[in-house]
């Protein structure tokens, strides 16, 4: 038999849990300190503007296109190899007097006359200025509205002491997912967002497996007070919490590496969303609880008289 | 006995997999290469078009699969991808301009699949190529033309009616207008007599300095319902302009109050195709005001029933503000040349707009009607809500003596050339907008990066499906293949049901989703098999291992997917296109994992080891 962790030995999580929430802390309260500082290199979906994408016959010389396109008046075009180097992609700020749907072909024509005549065009995109901050809000407010369905729902399944160490567990999550985007620069278009709201359905698989076996025990469990209740329940959960997310990582892994380049946004959002997520089920979702003050009596059924009945014999 | 399944649920196990499996194949058969005909307005596609179509194609040594006539759209399957160009080519010269031809890729799903309602996954643009427009209906230009109709409405009735009024005018501060009256019994007496008919409209009594006022206003439903007009409107009229295009499967959609989502697969030149579908151009006829002279109007000095407009070389004429005429009114428009060889445009109304035509021109013969084309160009600036302002351009294209009373035929003559001609004529067969339209947003995905999109999500999904399968086999030896067994199914249960449900399209995002449910659909079955580890290490028999593995692992993976599937929720509820789709495919995804993951494997390992005395478990 396989297997991660020898059982038997319960380890003692909680013990580090003062110093893991302070570098939580820490690291929430830099992570917003970043994106205050850097801001966001947001996708065109957020900003406007028109997007292109072409295909050279040969490897592309960049300084050229640029040239080219300067000479058009573009000069603000931001002009990058993607994938491969006979790739190019061209990104131009949404400009007044003229229609942002034409700057595309524009472009395009530009490549073809003074460059290559072989350009393939891949894909060209215009967004409306105002179509960006639109989503801008309906994506926050999607975060926010599916933070409090979470809140709600776990409050009503468990207790609400467990409800808010799991909305500050994905807050957690959210905010330093989008902190390493800040940070690296990396760009974040829609599918970054819907992968920041996959991250919080993960997260929260992780933290309420771990809140399932907190529950479990301290009812089952007699000895021991909440702390080692806990640290009982995330040694136990331990194996599974590290064989779902390496079976994860497999396939994000695959889908950065060989998905192609309109998804990476995605694969890099989740890949640092499941290692936060992980760290945080149990360092701040349960120390937080425990915290908190969770204890037996928050558990235990309301029915006592009919608890015994359905008790595993004690060991 | 422990962990034995009845027969029944077995066999509801099975079919329920058999049919996933089935609604799965239609992706097997692939797609031929087609060419669609439709016909355009009138004309018809009718078997003698068929057989005309397929003679045509033989002579040309075009193999043809099979042709086949259904909903008034002929449909020629061929067998040589090459020869797609060429018989449409063919297809176009034998049938002229009547019809409309298509290139397509038609799903080769077999008859006996297509009677159940089977078929391919329907596939999002940015897997098969094409543009998707988002247009944005403006509203503030619905809401002013509502107005200005109910000035000359009000003005009409009530002359009618023969009630006296000072004025009629829009009021600029709310959504509707202001009559005017000299004392409070006609202002009594017009209210009477329109309220009845202005059911959704506010009246509002008011006296000042001795004129007595009546305040029309638009209820809010009336607005809505205004708004909503002019949103149908352009829906229908960009349907009518897409069909024009001859695109194979073209989507036209609401979204939400204001916007139009335009999705036209295959197309690559978007420049013709925004031409046609982003012109806001309008037309009207108007009276020539005869009795005012120019030269005063010019300066200002004219009556308020009147407007000075100007053509394109800038000579102006005074016209009168009541339209005779809209432009929604037409339903065909066709350019041609008159006995002279000038340039001229055919229009021909419906009945409504041929009666009321009818009805202006008999009484005034003789005298001059102009042609006003309006278009709404972008400024460049922004308005305070961030969206962009629209100019009304109007300019007289045409002033033409009305020669007899006009019906629901008639032509406008002297255009500069034939090519505007036809550009005019073109706009004007979709008929007119009542409300401009703009284009926020455009996406155009070249057929190459289509392909490479479906290749590397396949490659990403054999690459992690591979992994995660070997992991799973050597940590959990034979309960590992068994969860494998159930992932695999997993997969083709998520394409049955992808392909059964009819909104579901599958985009990059999705098959993204759905590679991610491969890497977290084995969860479930982790837990439940690290359950059973602990079981047998308490010490417990085998069988009571399993039973109780399963059960005490069941709520916590109901409580774990349902918060997943609250956010997939969330997702689909604010997303918009592949956003949408990979919610789709998340929400596909937890549902058929739980059931595979927990039943399928649970009947597996029920048939394999259940009952049986056993001292070790292959776990």
């Amino acid at each position: 038999m396989f297997q991660i962790l020898k059982p038997g030995d319960t380890i003692n999580f909680m013990r580090y849990s003062k110093p893991a929430s302070l570098f939580s802390a820490l690291l929430v309260v830099a992570a917003i300190g970043i994106m205050a500082v850097k801001g966001f290199n947001w996708g065109l979906d957020f900003t406007g503007g028109t997007l292109i994408e072409v295909s050279f016959e040969q490897p592309a010389d960049l300084p050229q296109v640029r040239e080219v396109l300067a000479e058009k008046g573009f000069n603000d075009a931001i002009v990058q190899h993607f994938g491969s180097s006979k790739e190019v992609m061209v990104r131009v700020a949404p400009r007044e007097g003229i229609k942002g749907e034409v700057i595309g072909q524009k472009i395009l024509a530009a490549l073809k006359s003074d460059i290559d005549a072989g350009v393939e065009m891949r894909r060209i995109e215009f967004v409306g200025p105002n179509v960006g901050e639109e989503l801008t809000e309906d994506g926050g407010l999607a975060i926010l509205v599916a933070l409090a369905c979470i809140l709600i729902y776990v409050s009503m399944r468990f207790e609400w002491r467990l409800a808010l160490g799991s909305v500050s567990a994905l807050a957690h999550d959210v905010i330093l997912t989008l902190g390493v985007f800040s940070l690296l620069q990396l760009e974040f278009d829609l599918t970054v967002l819907a992968a920041i709201l996959a991250v919080v359905g993960y997260s929260l698989n992780d933290t309420i497996v771990v809140y399932d076996r907190i529950r479990e025990n301290f009812r089952r469990v007699r000895k021991g007070g909440p702390k080692e209740i806990v640290d009982i329940s995330l040694t136990q959960t331990l194996s599974r919490t590290m064989i779902t997310s390496g079976t994860t990582l497999f396939v994000l892994v695959a889908l950065f590496v060989k998905g192609g380049t309109m998804i990476h946004g995605f694969a890099s959002a989740l890949l640092i969303g499941i290692f936060v997520g992980t760290y945080s089920s149990i360092y701040v979702a349960s120390a937080l609880a425990v915290n908190l003050g969770i204890s037996r009596e928050h558990m235990i059924p309301v029915e006592i008289e009919k608890e015994g009945a359905d008790q595993e014999p004690l060991a | 006995m422990l962990n034995k399944y009845p027969l029944w649920k077995y066999l509801m196990l099975i079919c329920v997999i058999s049919v996933g499996m089935l609604y799965a194949t239609p992706n097997l058969y692939g797609e031929d290469p087609a060419v669609q005909v439709s016909g355009k307005r009138g004309a018809e596609v009718e078997l003698a078009t068929v057989s005309k179509v397929t003679d045509a194609l033989a002579q040309a040594n075009i193999e043809v699969k099979s042709s086949a006539l259904e909903n008034g759209k002929l449909l020629v399957r061929l067998v040589k991808p090459e020869d797609q160009l060429t018989a449409k080519e063919i297809m176009a010269d034998v049938l002229g301009s009547q019809f409309t031809t298509a290139l397509n890729l038609a799903p080769a799903t077999p008859a006996w699949l297509e009677a159940i309602g089977a078929g391919p996954l329907k596939l999002g643009l940015d897997l098969r190529g094409g543009v998707h427009f988002l247009m944005e209906v403006d509203m503030n230009a619905a809401i002013a033309k509502a107005k200005e109709q109910m000035v000359s409405d009000f003005r009409s009735e009530l002359r009618e009616e023969k009630i006296r009024y000072r004025g009629v005018r829009e009021n600029p501060k709310a959504n509707g207008v202001i009559v005017r009256f000299a004392d409070e019994e006609t202002r009594d007496a017009a209210e009477t007599f329109l309220k009845p008919k202005y059911n959704g409209f506010l009246f509002d009594d008011s006296e000042a300095d001795g004129v007595y006022l009546l305040t029309v206003t638009m209820s809010d439903d009336e607005l809505k319902q205004t708004k909503n007009y002019a949103l149908e409107q352009n829906i229908t009229i960009i349907r009518n302009r897409v069909n024009q295009l001859g695109v194979a499967e073209p989507l036209v959609q609401r979204q939400g109050a204001e916007r139009i989502v335009v999705e036209l697969p295959g197309v690559q030149d978007t420049a013709q195709a925004k031409e046609i579908l982003g012109a806001t151009a309008m037309l009207e006829f108007r009276l020539v005001d005869e009795k005012t002279d120019v030269r005063d109007a010019v300066a200002g000095r004219l009556p308020s029933t009147s407007q000075v407009y100007q053509n394109r070389e800038g000579q102006p004429y005074v016209l009168q503000k009541q339209i005779m005429l809209t432009g929604d009114h037409i339903v065909g428009a066709r350019s041609s040349m008159d006995e002279y060889s000038r340039p001229q445009v055919n229009i021909d109304l419906d009945s409504q707009g041929g009666s009321k035509m009818s009805r202006v021109t008999k009484s005034n013969i003789g005298k001059p009607m102009a042609t006003l084309f309006i278009e709404w160009l972008p400024t460049g600036e922004v308005d305070a809500e961030g969206k962009k302002k629209l100019e009304k351009h109007e300019e007289i294209i045409n002033v033409a003596t009305i020669q007899a009373q006009l019906g629901r035929s008639f032509r406008i003559t002297g255009i500069d050339n034939p090519a505007e001609a036809h550009n005019l004529a073109l706009l004007l067969r979709a008929g007119a907008l009542i409300a401009p339209i703009q284009i926020v947003e455009e996406r155009t995905i070249g057929p190459s990066m289509g392909k490479q999109n479906i290749e590397n999500g396949m490659q990403a999904m054999i690459y992690g499906l591979t992994a995660v399968v070997i992991f799973m086999a050597i940590y959990y030896r034979a309960f590992g293949l068994v969860a494998n067994v159930a992932l695999l199914v997993n997969i083709v249960m998520i394409v049955g049901v992808m392909s059964m449900v009819p909104g579901a399209t599958l985009t990059l995002p999705g098959i993204a989703g759905i590679v991610l449910t491969v890497g977290m659909a084995v969860d479930a079955n982790v837990l439940i098999f690290e359950r059973i580890r602990e079981e047998l290490l308490d010490g417990k028999s085998v069988q009571q291992a399993i039973n109780q593995g399963y059960g005490n692992a069941f709520s916590t993976i109901a409580d774990a997917n349902i918060t997943t599937l609250i956010t997939a929720f969330i997702l689909f509820a604010v997303g918009t296109g592949p956003i949408k789709g990979f919610a789709v495919t998340l929400m596909i995804g937890i549902a058929t994992s739980m059931f595979t993951s927990i039943v399928g494997t649970r009947s597996i390992v029920n048939l394999i080891w259940g009952g049986k005395r056993l001292k070790k478990l292959s776990i």
